[in-house]
């Protein structure tokens, strides 16, 4: 089964701040063991919400908003897609991951991937 | 944390430290069973202590911990220290006493080198193929006897007697825990490969109603690949392997339909294919060619798949580079499907009566003479040459020779349709 692993945004990545090196160098040693493990299917780091945009949609209108978005712990600043055996084992690799925004409160969600089976037959 | 989530979590950490635990005691101990009872004794004190004290900060670590003085129990204690010292010699010999230091130092080294003797050591050929399988899924993918036998429709004891039988005979067998050097190892990762692919395949072949357990084995297996990958980047046919199974995983919803019927590749829906799978496999393909694998058994096979993944559309797919593919591969590993499959390429490349040609030349194939498709492909080729009543008598063969109702029902329709038409042309 696979999950989605979203990092949550916060001030500092919001406000564009890039990771420090040493930050950068465990999460390539964290994505590394993912691989060796075969878990790692894709991941990406996601850019400040000032530079994307939401489309609103009600009924048939839709209405482009422009970043920046409030409520930075809503947003999500990377993510990554793995394939486990379980949410257990999902839970057990997040509480490895390196603390994504070291200095402030910050967040990983763990979400599992819709599967065909789940649509019935 | 309730007991079941603890349970739940336990599993997790097994799951995932089992692998590298054995495989580092196994070094240690030289006997792949031994090293497996003292992990299994270390995740008996787990179940015992964690549901009280919690899940530790590094369960990996205490498991290796606990497993390492349950091994120098074991040593200490049994005869066998005496036994292992004449077996092992020199490297263990010099130490006239295990202590703690000594196995963290042994223990530290590569890790990868220890997954990768496992590996070796679960496929070796002494072991039957089913023996393999089992040991492996055990060994390697951290899975329990009853999840195997629930995926190959076994029961449990007979699982359990086959990890069993596997243990013994690799002690008897003296098989050594190493990795195969010089030409053995071509041969020795070929078992490997095998293996994985096998697993792979039980997966694929689950139909609709199974225990969640088999289809589960795709994943099984692709993540035994992936790991694979890892542990031995410089073997071409490993990429292979897991560009095959990428791809053709990549299809495992476009694959059946809403009624479980079987979809041929050409007719299903490439919406559906799973592009991440796609793009994963195309890279694996690239990694094989780029180290000089791109005639391997697994690399063709990944290398044709890759051509139908490519194609957007069935009219788009290089029908041309599939035939010279298949070509390559009837050289390789002849066998009479990959030349049924080598006629169907050919005749979409070059017209139906080039594969016309080579699959007469398989009709006296006795493997293939209840083969329901060679007549299938047989009287299709015929019909599109226009020879409808020679192709109405093989779609009824084919119909007479599939267990599937449905494929029965199609195959009496084109049948059906064939003598239909001659009738109206005439």
């Amino acid at each position: 089964m696979r999950f989605m692993i979203m990092v949550k945004a916060n001030k500092d990545s919001e406000a564009g701040v890039l990771p420090s090196n040493e930050l950068l160098a465990e999460m390539g040693k964290f994505n590394e063991e993912l691989v060796k493990a075969g878990v790692l299917l894709a991941g990406e780091g996601l850019q400040a919400s000032s530079k994307g945009a939401r489309v609103k949609f009600s009924g048939a209108k839709r209405t482009v908003i422009d970043g920046p978005f409030t409520e930075s712990k809503e947003l999500i600043a990377g993510f990554w897609l793995w394939q486990v055996k379980s949410k257990e084992e999902a839970i057990e690799w997040v509480k490895r991951c390196p603390n994504p925004m070291p200095g402030t409160e910050s967040e990983i969600e763990i979400r599992q991937v819709f599967e065909a089976d789940d649509f019935g037959p | 944390m309730t007991d079941s989530a603890t349970h739940r979590a336990i599993d997790a950490v097994w799951r995932m430290e089992s692998a590298k635990l054995i495989a580092g005691l196994a070094r240690i101990v030289r006997d792949v069973g031994l090293a497996e009872d003292l992990a299994q004794d270390a995740l008996v004190a787990a179940l015992e202590r964690w549901p009280e004290s919690g899940v530790p900060e590094n369960p990996g670590a205490w498991l290796m911990a606990t497993a390492k003085h349950r091994a120098i129990d074991t040593l200490r204690r049994s005869a066998l220290l005496d036994r292992k010292r004449d077996e092992i010699g020199r490297e263990i010999d010099a130490q006239r006493e295990f202590t703690a230091l000594d196995l963290d130092v042994a223990m530290d080294d590569d890790v990868g080198d220890d997954l990768l003797r496992l590996v070796f050591v679960s496929c070796h050929p002494v072991l039957s193929a089913e023996v393999r399988v089992a040991l492996t899924l055990r060994l390697l993918g951290g899975l329990t006897t009853d999840e195997i036998a629930r995926a190959f429709l076994v029961s449990e004891p007979a699982i359990a007697q086959r990890i069993v039988r596997a243990k013994r005979t690799l002690r008897e067998a003296r098989v050594p825990f190493e990795i195969p050097r010089g030409d053995a190892r071509a041969a020795r990762l070929s078992s490997v490969l095998e293996v994985i692919y096998l697993i792979f395949n039980e997966g694929y072949s689950a139909t609709a109603g199974d225990d969640w357990m088999r289809p589960a084995l795709c994943e099984d297996a692709q993540r035994l690949g992936r790991i694979l990958a890892e542990l031995s980047p410089n073997d071409p046919e490993v990429h292979g392997l897991v560009a095959l199974m990428e791809i053709q995983a990549s299809r495992s919803r476009a694959r059946v339909g809403p009624s479980g019927e079987p979809i041929l590749l050409l007719d299903q829906n490439r919406a559906r294919w799973d592009q991440l799978l796609i793009r994963r496999g195309l890279a694996a393909l690239e990694r094989a060619e780029r180290l000089g694998g791109a005639l391997g058994p697994y690399a063709l096979q990944a290398a044709i798949a890759a051509c139908h993944a490519r194609a957007r559309t069935p009219e788009a797919t290089d029908w041309l580079r599939i035939a010279a593919l298949y070509d390559a591969l009837a050289e390789l590993s002849p066998s009479p499907i990959v030349e049924l499959n080598r006629a169907v390429a050919v005749s979409m490349a070059f017209g139906p009566a080039a594969g016309l040609e080579l699959i007469d030349a398989l009709a006296s194939e006795p493997s293939l003479e209840s083969y329901h498709l060679l007549w299938a492909v047989r009287g299709d080729l015929l019909a599109k040459l226009g020879r409808l009543d020679e192709a109405r008598t093989q779609f009824e063969r084919a119909a007479s020779l599939t267990r599937n109702a449905r494929e029965r029902a199609l195959l009496l329709e084109r049948a059906a349709d064939a003598s239909l038409t001659s009738a109206t042309s005439l």
